[in-house]
């Protein structure tokens, strides 16, 4: 196993206010993770522990295989991306770049200026000037050209169109194939990034509800839907995370993969089958989480 | 690219229905797993994996250093492969369900003239 985040009941209060809670997980190294879940999740809190920006209450966690806190050899390898940022007053995007480069050992100048031509950024002109697209666009250009061993981006695209995170998406995985290190995407935009991860990890209410391979994901949940009795019918000793009912039809979501026999009642009892994706299967367990026990109690 | 099944199957059926339309012929080189991640935008290592089953099958060979390459033999392989699925999910579906409206085989047979000749 090569680990290069270790975390064991990883817990953080802010006075009574609990924001983490006994939360586990390990990072591979040379892996893409989407750390996913609701805003006030407690993904933040994480990361900020990760980065040594917080302190955790109680727990263990340990960066490169050492404990965070002013240690020079891990710093010196991760890079934080955060949605937000403050940079001082009179710096221009050129300065924030020479900065990051001697602050990042891997940094690769070249690859930096060709990202600032991609992403059309004004070199010389003042960080406070700046749109929100392109203050998330220099954060996405550090993270990149920092090709720090752990990138971290949270919500790394506030204010980029679509055209703009597609071009960050293409970049991110040219980079990262060319040059192998663990990526971290938080984000909310969970359809979108589906496709880069794999593995994801799901916080919710400060508590890890999902630790599992990206593409074990896919088709682990189906809804089917259909007249409600047959719908009910087929859901029966199934593991049901999401139900919802409108006049006689019922829509139902539940966890396993199903097979040709499954199928095959389906289609006999005139329901329809349709896939899960990960976006909602992250709405529905973050809910069931939250205490709707009655939508799985039934 | 749907939901409803992993990503590394979709990958390697695509390359699949590119040897069997003659795209990708055999012999020739197929493009990198990191080529196929930045053209799906997907994860090198979901890419890798799709290609790895066609390795796995036969389907694909590994030149070490140079790169991955379509096997001889590999259209005809997959259109016998396809054609079993054929009959699973076409034929053996739509008798039943002929059954089910009392079609006979001799009007199914019509039928599927009757279809063939279709304008």
């Amino acid at each position: 196993m090569n680990n290069i985040v270790e975390i064991t009941g990883l817990t953080k209060k802010y006075r009574d206010q609990i924001a983490v809670h006994n939360v586990s997980f390990a990072l591979e190294a040379n892996k893409i993770y989407g750390l996913l879940g609701r805003n006030g999740a407690g993904k933040t809190t994480i990361m900020h522990m990760i980065t040594a920006q917080a302190f955790p209450t109680s727990g263990e966690l340990k960066v490169f295989g050492e404990a965070p806190y002013e240690n020079n050899r891990v710093l010196s390898q991760l890079c934080f991306i955060k949605e937000s940022q403050k940079y001082p007053d009179n710096y221009r995007v050129v300065d924030v770049l020479d900065i990051a480069e001697t602050f990042f050992p891997n940094w690769d100048r070249e690859f930096a200026y060709a990202l600032v031509k991609d992403f059309q950024l004004p070199l010389k002109r003042r960080m406070k000037r700046l749109s929100r697209g392109m203050l998330s666009a220099v954060g996405i250009i550090v993270g990149l050209a920092s090709r720090a061993m752990l990138t971290i981006f949270d919500e790394p695209y506030l204010g980029l169109d679509a055209v703009a995170r597609s071009l960050f998406y293409d970049r991110l995985l040219e980079d990262y194939a060319e040059n192998p290190r663990t990526i971290v995407l938080s984000t909310h935009l969970i359809d979108e990034v589906s496709k880069l991860l794999e593995h994801v990890l799901v916080i919710d209410n400060g508590e890890l509800i999902l630790n599992e391979d990206a593409e074990e994901l896919r088709g682990q949940a189906s809804t089917v839907v259909g007249a409600a009795a047959k719908t009910e019918a087929f859901a029966i000793g199934r593991q049901i995370i999401h139900r919802e009912s409108m006049g006689g039809l019922a829509s139902i979501t539940f966890m396993g993969r199903l097979d040709a026999e499954d199928r095959k009642q389906a289609e006999q009892l005139g329901l329809e089958i349709a896939p899960v994706s990960l976006q909602q299967l992250v709405v529905h367990l973050s809910k069931r989480n939250q205490g709707n026990k009655e939508a799985i109690a039934l | 690219m749907d939901d409803s099944r992993p990503i590394f199957v979709q990958i390697a059926e695509r390359i699949e229905n590119d040897i069997i339309d003659g795209a990708m012929p055999e012999e020739s080189q197929v493009p990198s797993t990191n080529q196929f991640a930045a053209f799906y935008q997907i994860n090198p290592a979901t890419a890798a994996k799709g290609v790895n089953l066609l390795v796995d099958q036969g389907i694909l060979y590994k030149r070490r250093g140079i790169g991955m390459f379509v096997a001889s033999g590999a259209k005809a392989r997959l259109m016998e492969q396809r054609k079993e699925h054929f009959y699973e999910q076409y034929v053996v579906t739509m008798i039943s369900e002929a059954k089910k409206l009392g079609i006979t085989v001799d009007q199914l047979t019509d039928m599927i003239r009757r279809g063939e000749n279709r304008p």
